[in-house]
């Protein structure tokens, strides 16, 4: 599906011109040099001078695929690295053409890796057209022509185009049917690591993010929601607040109040001045000690779906030499992005919508702001902005956007910016589920592992906001995994899942189901205990030759020297898990001080993803996990009382700081023949081996997080 | 009417005294590079300069910033781009960014006093939160500039 590149300049000028913004993005509407840029195919656009920009369907919030993607392009265009740009592909028109950038959504660490092949192939494709235009001008065969670096060239008559002299022709041309892609072996563009292209901008403070969004007459929105998750709005005394400077607006709808002003201070002061009366509704009353007797609850309920079974555990365990067992748990997480939840809309009196905002998905945001502004998707344009932070926010709930398209409505014809303050970030997410696992293990007299039956009570993410991924038994793989696809080859092997949901929302937490990481490879580290084996040689006794999980943990264990001395006070812990088409194994180094004060010193991590498009950026993932699991193993948690939230910023919901940074040791150990992602599969083994490291250190296993609750001083 | 002397401008703004100075800068001077996070003094994200030495300028009403020299993430290079921005873009510290702004402003200030800091002096002047987790190369950019002469600022026009 290609549209014509009349059109296709239309919607751009409509898309980027008449606007009060001054974003270095997006290029491709800004003709160079009085001549339009090229559409070659959707994926890439080439301008006269040669500079090509790359379109990107997936969101940037720091992971790199903003890069990373037009790295997979511009190799297999082979073109000049140093002239390629990147630009968000627009929502709009991805609906008008059928979509054709394919998904928009950017979770599961999968931006690269779901679309590395159909954006290669749009590279390839891209090149073969502008080949094949340079050889019909110079009517010769194709066969005889080559390009190299934004350069074609005909061999026998050493003639030579620039891409940028052949784009509009290559643009008339039919799409070659197939395509030879690059061996990861030979390139040059991808594989390496390319600065990437969105951190200027930031450096310099530059307008790019949702909330610097500024638009002529904007005004300014902060909202309060019903603090009980389920909860009405009952009533609002505005006469103060409507009384205040800079005040234009009170908005009430059914679960939250919203002031507009002409700045968001002054909109956030109002809305401290309403009087507002809730009806907490049906869960005024649940509180975490509410929601952890209604998850034990489920693990005794005796017709559980069973998410594995391998063998017969029940039976298995009977014989067994040995039972051990184990309860595990975790509370709920906000994602508490740096930047909070904020949408900017605009209902112009044409009937067209427009919606800035930070989205992990630009269509399901298109498709929340046409439902609720009750317009069709064609008439909504999103402009996605780069995220200050995602990490599963922003992608399956759209509430955000709703609310800001709700707010615009009360002021039609005018943009109104809606930030939410960090309490009602803090106190509105879709957290990580709290969850309560036990696990019961059956040894044989060596110690090795023989059964285990795994009893899982978590709330189910996806049967909030994605119903039709549930399994047929209604069992949600985030809340299974790790146990359900455990590699370990025991030989019997039982899942039970207890779904219960209770009434805060859940979501996707980075690296959904991390937790079962936690559980699993604490619990096998007890279990190596107990036989007095070392829990690296426990656990690649149970790995398959040649399994990927036991290749990065020997990877890890030899970088990180595992079983060679160590300074006096520092011990260490091990772990593996994969995830998310990565296999990643980690050693953390940690010594705890009499007070019992953890310190994480060290991590080794080993990562196999298949192949590794940008390592520096996957690095720096890595690092990010680290920091991002540190301050949920150390100190958040979300707490529940009457029904709401308590924690409300960062004092009480802190985040590591520089000095409780470790050494982050990254070892990319790429294997081929698959893709696997990086934004997410680092933060698995972090939590087991850091608490495995801590029972080193202090003879105490840490069972429930975070460590506020333990005392670990040596008395 | 308050004048703020912001980047070496003189402005005159129609605020409330006790508007924190963060929203002056966004809302109404048209500065967005300084960023709220938390709006409580917690996060560093909205840390300027004031008089030189870091501010959290959700934390300072804008009656306190009057007659004070204030520079932003935007007026930090002078017009150019400021050698740790440089470093930054060099070793490539942000994820998000979105912490950055407010990291830049605090390491500049540290800077200035410490031309080169020891990691434990980074650690106590830099308390900026940052969700994505960039600390280390945070530490690595500073070292990379620390011990430049100050000659260096602004050096190398953006
Ligand atoms: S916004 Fe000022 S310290 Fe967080
Ligand atoms: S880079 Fe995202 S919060 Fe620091």
């Amino acid at each position: 599906m290609k549209i014509g590149r009349r059109e296709f300049l239309k919607a751009s000028v409509a898309l980027g011109g008449g606007l009060a913004l001054e974003f270095s993005f997006p290029l491709a509407a800004r003709a160079g040099a009085g001549l339009p840029p090229v559409e070659v195919n959707a994926w890439v656009v080439i301008h006269p001078d040669d500079r090509v920009v790359v379109r990107i369907a997936r969101s940037e919030m720091g992971q790199g695929t903003y890069t990373a993607l037009a790295q997979l392009v511009a190799e297999e265009l082979d073109c000049d690295w140093a002239r390629v740009s990147s630009e968000f592909a627009s929502p709009n028109e991805h609906i008008r053409r059928k979509r054709i950038w394919g998904s928009m959504s950017t979770g599961g660490s999968q931006g690269v890796r779901s679309s590395q092949d159909y954006v290669r192939r749009a590279g390839a494709a891209a090149r073969v057209m502008l080949i094949n235009a340079a050889a019909a001008r110079w009517k010769v065969p194709a066969a005889e022509c080559a390009a190299e670096r934004g350069v074609i060239s005909h061999g026998p008559s050493r003639r030579r185009l620039r891409y940028g002299e052949v784009a509009a022709e290559a643009a008339k041309l039919e799409p070659p049917k197939d395509v030879v892609l690059r061996d990861p072996k030979d390139w040059k563009i991808a594989g390496k690591p390319m600065h990437r292209f969105d951190i200027p901008d930031k450096v310099m403070g530059k307008p790019v993010f949702a909330v610097d969004v500024v638009l002529p007459g904007m005004l300014h929105a902060s909202l309060a929601q019903c603090p009980v998750f389920g909860g009405r709005l009952k009533s609002v005394d505005a006469a103060t607040a409507e009384k205040m400077r800079g005040v234009k607006k009170v908005v009430r709808e059914a679960d939250f109040v919203a002031v507009i002003a002409d700045s968001w201070w002054r909109a956030d002061q109002a809305l401290k001045a309403l009087k507002i009366e809730w009806d907490a509704g049906a869960n005024g009353g649940a509180s975490t000690a509410s929601i952890m007797a209604m998850l034990r609850d489920g693990l005794a309920d005796p017709k559980l779906p069973q998410a594995r079974k391998l063998g017969d555990a029940g039976a298995a365990l009977a014989a067994a030499a040995k039972v051990i067992e184990a309860e595990y748990s975790s509370p709920y997480l906000n994602h508490a992005t740096m930047e909070p939840q904020t949408c900017t809309a605009w209902l112009k009196p044409e009937g067209f919508l427009e919606v800035w905002t930070a989205t992990q998905n630009g269509e399901a945001s298109l498709a929340a702001a046409a439902e609720t502004a009750g317009l069709p998707p064609e008439k909504v344009e999103v402009h996605k902005m780069m995220l200050g932070g995602g990490f599963g926010r922003r992608g399956g709930p759209q509430d955000f956007v709703r609310q800001g398209v709700m707010i615009a409505k009360a002021m039609p014809g005018t943009p109104v910016k809606m930030m939410w303050s960090r309490a009602e970030d803090m106190q509105h997410g879709f957290y990580r589920p709290a969850s309560v696992v036990r696990m019961k293990a059956g040894v044989d007299a060596a110690g090795n592992l023989v059964a285990l039956q795994t009893r899982i009570a978590c709330p189910s993410i996806l049967k909030v906001l994605m119903p039709d991924a549930l399994n047929k038994e209604g069992i949600d793989f985030s809340a299974v995994r790790t146990f359900s696809d455990m590699p370990y080859t025991v030989p019997h092997q039982q899942v039970d899942y207890a779904m219960r949901n209770g009434h805060v929302p859940v979501g996707f937490w980075r690296a959904p189901g991390q937790q079962n990481a936690f559980y699993r490879e604490c619990f096998i580290d007890e279990l190596a205990i107990a036989a007095g084996r070392d829990p690296l040689e426990y656990r690649l006794a149970m790995l398959k030759p040649g399994d990927k999980n036991r290749l990065v943990l020997e990877a890890a264990a030899k970088a990180a020297g595992w079983g060679t001395p160590l300074p006096a006070g520092v011990h260490r812990g091990l772990a593996v898990a994969d995830g998310f088409g990565s296999f990643a194994a980690m050693v953390a180094e940690v010594s705890v001080s009499a007070r019992g004060e953890v310190k994480v010193r060290r991590i080794v991590v080993a990562i196999d993803s298949g192949y590794v498009v940008n390592p520096d950026t996957c690095r720096a993932q890595a690092e990010s996990n680290v920091v991002f699991g540190l301050g949920s193993i150390l100190y958040q948690e979300n707490t529940v009382k009457d029904g709401r939230i308590t924690e409300s910023n960062f004092h009480d919901f802190r985040l590591p700081q520089m000095s409780e940074m470790p050494r982050v040791e990254t070892l990319l150990v790429p294997s081929g023949g698959f893709w696997g992602g990086h934004g997410e599969p680092a933060i698995l083994p972090l939590t087991p081996a850091v608490c495995n490291a801590i029972f080193a250190a202090t003879g105490k296993r840490i069972r429930s997080l975070p460590l506020t609750h333990h005392d670990l001083s040596r008395a | 009417m308050l004048t703020l002397n912001v980047n070496g401008k003189l402005h005159q703004v129609d605020v409330e005294p006790d508007m924190p100075l963060l929203w002056v800068l966004r809302d109404h001077l048209g500065l967005p590079g300084t960023k709220y996070g938390c709006g409580v003094g917690v996060c560093g994200s909205c840390t300027v300069q004031v008089d030189g030495a870091a501010v959290r300028s959700c934390a300072m009403p804008a009656s306190a910033a009057a007659g004070r020299k204030v520079v932003t993430i935007e007026g930090l290079g002078k017009g150019g781009v400021h050698r740790l921005q440089q470093a930054w873009i060099e070793h490539e510290v942000p994820q998000c960014g979105y912490c950055q702004t407010g990291m830049i402003m605090s390491a500049a200030a540290l800077l200035e006093k410490k031309p080169d800091p020891t990691d434990a002096e980074i650690d106590q002047a830099l308390s900026n939160l940052c969700r994505c987790g960039s600390y280390s190369r945070v530490r690595e950019a500073i070292h990379a500039v620390a011990g430049q002469p100050p000659s260096a600022d602004a050096a190398k026009k953006g």
